[in-house]
């Protein structure tokens, strides 16, 4: 993939004529695609892909093309000359852009982690001896992720990921119970640790399920279904031109007029995350940026175009989280049951999105392994059942604790290529959840 | 895009991988696409791209591995060939189907549904968006409201795919297919409040040109929709209980996609989704005898209408697509799915086995699945409800696992009375069952009554695609349902 990328970008000095500026982003991914059902593979595949997106900007104004790159320098290079034309062509069609806004000052940087992938081969093998017994389905994916961005003024940033993501879920009738191993560096040891504890929590839940009442129950929500919550959140929830254009969900709260609990605290953390530290525009990103604090508004994500037309400084590049971190509480995870007492376990939620944004209502659905709990004791699944709330009171006044341990989570997403996103969140205790359906 | 040329030299090496692979396939896609979009009449980055690549796929003693590449020389396709048949013998080892009992596919085959000229030319496009952007400012300025409309866009995207499809049975495949989505956004805001009316909520993405665009009034619907998000920022709330709903066919097209459409596909009845997707409340014994809807209820596979923006002839496996019934008279007929699920399922299924692009291989898909009209005009619909709401114009969708307990909410809400439209309502939701929701359907509006819409966002699949599917409905009368507001 390095390759690729600088044989396309050695000709940057070449490509703009006078008064122009040119930048290229690249994106790269060699992956592994294993699909399960019933621990048999499904569809296994190896996608290997590259594409170069280049931007002109001359007179105030801007353009782009993403291409595919064949891998063939000589071919990749013309035809990136060739569609630098076509955008000179197309420039001149197009009015002033009063928000064009691009680095200046070049930074370079690079990421490069090391990781311990296994052979294809080798991972196949494993998981389905790990899960030899029992009826799983999902995917692994894995292979090198990679980013990177020049320019015209001398500036290179390149980001180099390679990592893994086993994301599966194991059944048995009606019930299920869904886990993910994830990393840099794959452990035989922790896939086999994987399957037993998903083996053993499905044990758990062999029996009839509870049929709830639609109400409100005190309940426990694990941190894969608070990570489902937080990245709802992230649609639309911590830009500036959200915040501006009001549409984001937290307006109440960065006018004042709610808030959240004082231990609720949100951050985007670059330093920690799997994200690349430039944007498409050539900015570095800082290492943490605080969007809730104490419960409060504390900052919004802010990209090139919102910076320059509201007046302040670019610290993303898409306006939405690609490396949240949720502060975690007090409460040790061995003691979420006791502190639980008598209620609902959720450990999934599933399709939430706003019902209501101007009070940041959401709705969702329970998935997975979601029990009853009386007395500390877990007694059994429940139903799936449809949830419909605020933010503002699930994490406001009727947040109760949260762990004291967090959870990291990487993206599973893999629309137009493997997601570099995560959030890392501890489980949240809550006094009351309504359930609606 | 490809030329014939790129053609005749992708055949060729097809040719010599087929010698070396005795059964494999190949699928070609090259696309070329367009954004335009401006915000509050500032026209942003035109951003286009142009992809091509290829997944071949090799079958192997019952397995079948694909791999995917941009690299369309020989070198590079020989290479994925030989990363697709390592992945095809795992397969072999642990396979959930037999692939050696796919029916060959042999078709050979040219469909060409584009425009003539290609993709329009940019200043058509940001001229056409410009106007419809204009109106909107001009009319939020002719109602005094310039500080309340605090944010608009128009945009229009356009692409236009090329394909080809080669099988070593000796299929030989070109489809090319131009798609237009535009989209109008208004948000109205009075210091507490915000609300949002959109063209569709970005349901009118259409095979096409710019003729369609305008088709659908794209550039006068500006006016309406400042007025309409104006009107909502005073409305009372949606009213709240047990009442009639009177769905029009944006929405019914969010509900047909997501309770009949999802649901109907094989993959997820097989449970390869049940990690992901998830599965169906439909098993495979209810086909043929299960009462999905009432006697009211016709829904049908289309993938033949003109315009619709998942029509296609061939799916990406190769197999020719056909009208087919899924619901009649309310009766459970038929699934979706592709040529391995069928083989799975063993029951008949329309042909969709779709792919997003080069670089994911083709899952179970939904193509256009359409609602038939009854006999209804609008007036006649709206006089049948004694106590109820109109709604139109989906802004929020979720589904349980199994495409059962849905809750949905829309943009615009219209309070019906004794069989009269009266004031608009805001933030109108409502929820149900997918197994009881249709049984409720009591009137089907006419052909008057329906309109043609797609989207070009529907998720599913691991590794997950998006990819565009579409649904013509009529405007539908549902009885006893539950509905709520906004607090």
């Amino acid at each position: 993939m390095r390759e690729s990328f600088d044989y396309i970008t050695r000709s940057l000095d070449r490509l703009p004529n006078a008064g122009e500026h040119v930048l290229i982003g690249f994106r790269g991914e060699s992956s592994d695609f294993v699909r399960f059902n019933g621990t048999k593979i499904r569809q296994i595949g190896h996608v290997r892909q590259a594409s170069a997106r280049v931007t002109l900007i001359r007179d105030q104004r801007q353009a782009s093309a993403g291409f595919d790159l064949s891998g063939d320098p000589e071919q990749d290079r013309a035809r990136l000359g060739f569609l630098t034309d076509r955008l000179r062509d197309e420039l001149k069609l197009l009015p002033a852009d009063p928000f064009v806004h691009y680095a200046t000052e070049p930074v370079d940087t690079e990421r490069v982690d090391a990781v311990n992938l296994p052979d294809v081969r080798d991972a196949v093998t494993g998981i389905t001896r790990a899960f030899d017994r029992a009826d799983m389905t999902g995917i692994w994916a894995s292979g090198d992720i990679c980013a990177g961005f020049a320019n015209s003024l001398g500036q290179k940033n390149w980001h180099s990921i390679g990592n893994f993501n086993f994301d599966f879920s194991v059944h048995a009738g009606d019930d299920s119970v869904k886990r993910s191993l994830s990393g840099q560096a794959f452990d035989p040891d922790a896939l086999a640790a994987e399957s037993d504890v998903a083996l053993q929590s499905l044990a758990m839940f062999a029996q009839p399920a509870r049929r709830l009442r639609p109400g409100t129950y005190r309940a426990y929500l694990a941190p894969a279904a608070v990570a489902e919550i937080i990245r709802l959140l992230s649609w639309n929830g911590f830009g500036l031109q959200n915040l501006e254009s009001r549409s984001s969900p937290l307006v109440r709260m960065v006018t004042g007029d709610q808030r959240l609990d004082s231990r609720v605290s949100l951050i985007e953390d670059n330093r920690r995350g799997f994200a690349p530290q430039f944007t498409d525009h050539g900015f570095i990103k800082p290492p943490e940026i605080a969007l809730i604090e104490n419960g409060g508004h504390a900052g919004c994500l802010v990209g090139a175009r919102s910076a320059r037309e509201f007046g302040v400084a670019v610290n993303a590049g898409e306006e939405s989280p690609r490396s949240l971190r949720m502060a975690p509480g007090a409460l040790p995870d061995r003691d979420v049951l006791r502190a639980l007492d008598t209620g609902i376990y959720v450990s999934n939620l599933w399709y939430c999105n706003f019902s209501e944004r101007n009070d940041c209502r959401i709705t969702g659905m329970t998935r997975f392994a979601c029990g009853w709990v009386e007395n500390g004791a877990l007694c059994g699944p429940i139903e799936p059942m449809r949830f419909d709330d605020s933010l503002y009171r699930l994490l406001g006044d009727r947040l109760v604790d949260l762990t004291d341990q967090t959870t990291l989570f990487l993206d599973a997403d893999t629309y137009a290529c493997r997601s570099m996103a995560s959030v890392r969140v501890p489980g949240v205790l809550v006094g009351g959840i309504s359930l609606k359906l | 895009m490809f030329t014939d040329a790129t053609f005749r030299e992708l055949e060729r090496s097809f040719e010599i991988i087929a010698r070396e692979y005795p059964a494999c396939t190949l699928r070609a896609v090259a696309s070329e696409s367009r954004d335009v979009r401006l915000r509050r009449n500032v026209l942003e980055p035109v951003a286009n791209d142009y992809s091509r690549g290829a997944t071949i796929t090799v079958f192997e003693d019952g397995g079948a591995g694909y791999a995917s590449t941009s690299d369309l020389g020989l070198s590079g396709l020989r290479q994925a060939a030989r990363e697709a048949e390592i992945r095809a013998r795992l397969s072999a080892a642990r396979k959930l189907f037999d692939a050696s009992r796919l029916p060959p596919v042999t078709a050979r085959d040219e469909i060409d549904r584009r425009p003539a000229g290609g993709l329009p030319g940019i200043r058509d496009c940001v001229d056409l968006a410009r106007q419809a952007s204009e109106g909107i400012r001009a009319a939020a300025v002719a109602r005094n409201a310039a500080d309340r409309i605090v944010d608009w866009t128009a945009s229009i995207e356009m692409l236009e795919s090329g394909s080809i499809f080669m099988s070593s049975d000796g299929a030989r495949i070109r489809q090319w297919y131009a798609y237009v989505s535009p989209g109008l956004s208004v948000s109205a805001h009075d210091g507490r409040h915000t609300q949002q009316r959109s063209l569709g909520g970005g349901s009118h993405a259409r095979q096409g040109g710019l003729d369609q665009v305008d088709e659908i009034g794209f550039r006068q619907r500006g006016e309406v929709l400042v007025e309409e998000a104006l009107a909502l920022l005073s409305a009372p709330e949606c009213p709240e209980g047990e009442m009639d709903l009177l769905l029009m066919p944006s929405q019914m097209a969010l509900q047909v996609h997501e309770s009949i459409g999802h649901p109907l596909e094989l993959d997820r009845i097989l449970g390869d989704e049940r990690n992901y997707a998830g599965e169906s409340f439909v098993t495979k014994d209810m086909f043929g005898t299960y009462r999905y809807g009432s006697e009211h209820l016709n829904v049908c596979f289309e993938p033949a209408r003109e315009h619709e923006i998942a029509s296609f002839a061939y799916d990406d496996d190769g197999t020719p697509a056909r009208r087919q019934d899924l619901i009649r008279e309310g009766i459970l007929v038929g699934a979706i799915g592709s040529a391995s699920s069928r083989l799975r399922a063993g029951i008949p299924a329309a042909a969709s086995a779709r792919a997003s692009n080069w670089n994911r291989p083709p899952i179970d898909r939904m193509g256009n699945i359409n609602v038939l009209p009854g006999d209804c005009p609008l007036p006649e619909l709206i006089a049948c409800v004694e106590r109820g709401v109109l709604m139109d114009t989906n802004r929020s969708w979720s589904i349980d696992h199994r495409r059962n307990k849905f809750q949905f909410g829309c943009e615009l809400g219209r309070r019906i009375e004794d069989g009269e439209l009266r004031e608009v309502v805001r933030n109108p939701g409502y929820r149900g069952l997918s197994a009881s929701f249709w049984r409720s359907l009591a009137k089907v509006g006419d052909e008057t009554t329906q309109s043609v819409h797609g989207t070009l966002y529907c998720g599913k699949g691991e590794p997950n695609q998006l990819i565009h599917v579409g649904h013509v409905a009529p405007a539908c009368v549902f009885r006893g349902v539950e509905v709520f507001g906004g607090r």
